[in-house]
Formats: C-alpha cells, structure tokens, sequence
C-alpha cells in the first residue's frame, strides 16, 4: 500500500484522446500485485481489447465480458499523465517495444500500479492489434513514478 | 534419408529414455529414419538448429521465435497441462520470507535454461534485483542448484516448477519458496522443421491419438507426458509475442 492511500474516494471525469469521457468513482487504495503472476492482455490496432487472461480480470475488477471489445483505456487512472501514453503510442506504432510504469484504474475505483511491456503483433509482415504484459514492481519505481507523473500532470 | 530430432537440453534426465522411446515410436508411425540427438546444452543445440542440422525440436519456448520466425520451423503440438513455472527457493534456513526482502549483493544459483532463468530474473525485479546488482551463478542441473543452497553458497536458487517438484523431500524439506510463477500460457512445444512439413498430417493425426493405445501411452509416461494437443499458428504467435515481452533488455 501507498504512503499516499487515504482510502477516501471523489468523482471524476475522465477525458480520453478520442474525444469521449466517462464519469468514474476513485478511491485512494491500493490494490498489491500478486506475486508471481502476469497480466495478459492483447488489442487490435485501435486499442480495443480482444483477449484478457484471468489475472487481467481478477486484478481489474471487471469480467471477461465486460472487458472484451472496449478499450483499453478503460484502466486509465486519472492521475497518470497524457504525455506517458502518448510516448506509448508514438514507440508502438513505429513498431518498437514500449516498457513503463502504470497506475490502473480498477472498476470499484481503487488501483494497482503494474511495470507494462507493450509489442507490436506483426503477421505477414502486418500489423494485427498489440500485446500488453503486465508485471509486479518494486516500491522504489512506484514511487519515482509516483513523483514524476505528478509534474507532467 | 534419415532426419534429425531433437529435444530442449532441460529435459529431466530421468525421462531420457523416453525420448529414445518416443524416437523409435515416431519412425514407425512416419515410416521413414529419424536419429535422436541429444545435448547437455543449449548454446550447441542452437548452433547446429541455424546450421540447418535439425528438422524436429521438442523446444524450450523461448527458443521458438528463432525457429518460427526466423527459420520457419511450425509448431504442431504441446505437452497437455504442463506449462514451464518458475519457481524462486531459499534455504529453510533463511530468514527471507518474500522476495521484496532480499537485498543488492545477492548470489543467485540457476541454469541455462533461458525461460527460467528469465522469469527467475522478473521475479526478483519487485526488490530491485537485476543483472547488474545480483552475482549469478550458472550450474548444469537443478539438484545442483539445491545444493547451492543447502550449502550456503547461493542466496536463491531458480527452479523449473516440475524439476522442483520432482527433487526429493529431503532436498525440499531444507528449502522454502518464496515465489512461483502462474503464467500458464508458456509451455514447451514441438515443432516441425521446413524438411519435414510433408509429414505434418499425418504427424498430428497420430501424436493426437498417441493417449489412445496402450503402447503410445506408455512411451507417454516414460516422457512424464499425459498426451499431446494441437498447437494453432496464432497460438504459437502468441506465445512467440509474450515471450518477447519479458527478454530483459
């Protein structure tokens, strides 16, 4: 748990890149990673999700259903900056791997921090969606993250 | 003309009878000359696969995107519920109880087996480890690793989940695991070489139903494999692509 987690919650809406905008409930708790396991998921070029393994379910809170065919900035939390998915956006498409480190929105508001790899899945030699692997971090780039996404907000 | 087999160099030295076994079982079926060939590591094995030296691999899976990608090699089939699982262990006697307490300076006992050894090295990123902060000593078998506990002269040893399970409860009873791995969705696989894609079918028609008669499932158990299932092209691609997401860079 975060030395910042007050365990209070607020209403926000958040905005996304594609115009569109959601209300959503945040709660300042911590959800830990579990040892041991990845977070699987893989979208198509657009970034909607077609395929979540049972980790990704369990830690984001939703299910499979309702996870499958949105995208997958449904995990956006709001404190995480803009600048950081678009840097993820701008290696992916130039078909290079991206690494960083993510606060996720769960859906009962509270979050989990995850170290992400993003790739590019290429057959035939075409671009057919991307796959995410999400792992456990350590409390020290949680918290340099914590730091720097605060100045980039 | 006889072809080439060959298997990933972790394979449980118990089980290398089963190979000759399952060698034997599979010119039968084929009706043509397959020789098995085997190595004690994995360097060599590599070699000879890009001198185009082998035509069938049971694979570790991190090897697969060279042989798929690179030298179109097919993956056809997959050990049914074996997934490769790491697991992290420490002396019983060691007062570190999670990962998140072990410290810079550390000695880490592993093998050359690269998906372990890879996931081994995830696992302990939560504390801050990584290459350049822990001392790793590489050993030729797991038992090995063991003792390097046992004896004081690793930290944390690295272990493929099933090589742990199969050490004998004396060894385990001396050790304690700190982290084992659920990824479920990397496994070793079997793959066909571009010399032998003509035997495909007629490969999966027979590896499929092996389970089904009493001499294939013996050569089965003397592999420590249930039975066989199909491997899909995106499948592979898949696992292809989520192993490339956890090289360490």
């Amino acid at each position: 748990m975060s030395d910042q987690d007050t365990g209070e919650s607020r209403e926000v809406t958040i905005s996304y890149h594609d115009g569109t905008s959601r209300a959503a409930t945040v709660v300042d708790r911590e959800v830990p990673y579990p040892d041991g396991k990845l977070i699987v998921s893989r979208t198509d070029p657009n970034g909607i999700i077609t395929h979540a393994n049972q980790a990704f379910i369990d830690m984001s809170g939703y299910t499979r259903d309702e996870l499958i065919g949105v995208n997958h900035y449904i995990l956006r939390h709001p404190d995480m900056p803009s600048v950081a998915f678009a840097g993820l956006w701008e290696t992916i498409e130039a078909g290079k791997k991206w690494h960083g480190y993510v606060k996720n929105l769960r859906k009962d508001g509270s979050y989990y921090w995850v170290k992400a790899t993003v790739i590019p899945n290429i057959r035939n030699g075409k671009l057919v969606g991307y796959t995410s692997v999400r792992r456990k971090p350590s409390r020290s780039k949680i918290k340099a993250s914590e730091e720097l996404y605060a100045t980039l907000m | 003309m006889a072809y080439n087999l060959t298997v990933s160099p972790d394979f449980a030295p118990d089980h290398i009878s089963g190979w000759y076994f399952f060698n034997t079982w599979l010119q039968r079926q084929l009706d043509v000359g397959v020789h098995l060939e085997l190595y004690d590591c994995f360097e060599k094995q590599r070699s000879d696969i890009r001198d185009n030296k082998i035509d069938m691999i049971y694979a570790n899976p991190y090897d697969a995107s060279m042989l798929v990608r690179e030298l179109g090699f097919k993956a056809i089939a997959r050990p049914q519920e074996r997934p490769d699982e790491t697991v992290i262990a420490v002396s019983a006697e060691s007062t570190i109880s999670s990962v998140e307490e072990l410290q810079a300076g550390i000695t880490v006992a592993t093998t050359d087996d690269p998906d372990v050894h890879t996931m081994g090295m995830i696992m302990l990123e939560p504390a801050d480890l990584d290459g350049s902060n822990v001392t790793t000593k590489e050993v030729d078998t797991y038992v090995i690793v063991a003792k390097n506990l046992l004896n004081g002269n690793a930290d944390v040893g690295f272990f493929l989940k099933d090589a742990y399970d199969e050490l004998s409860d004396l060894i385990k009873g001396q050790m304690k695991v700190l982290v084992s791995s659920q990824i479920s969705v990397v496994h070793h696989s079997l793959l066909v070489g571009p010399t032998m894609q003509e035997f495909i079918p007629r490969l999966e028609e027979r590896l499929f139903s092996m389970h089904e008669d009493e001499k294939g499932k013996g050569v089965l158990q003397s592999m420590n494999l249930e039975e066989w299932e199909p491997m899909t092209e995106e499948e592979t691609e898949f696992m292809i692509d989520l192993i490339d997401t956890l090289v360490i860079e």
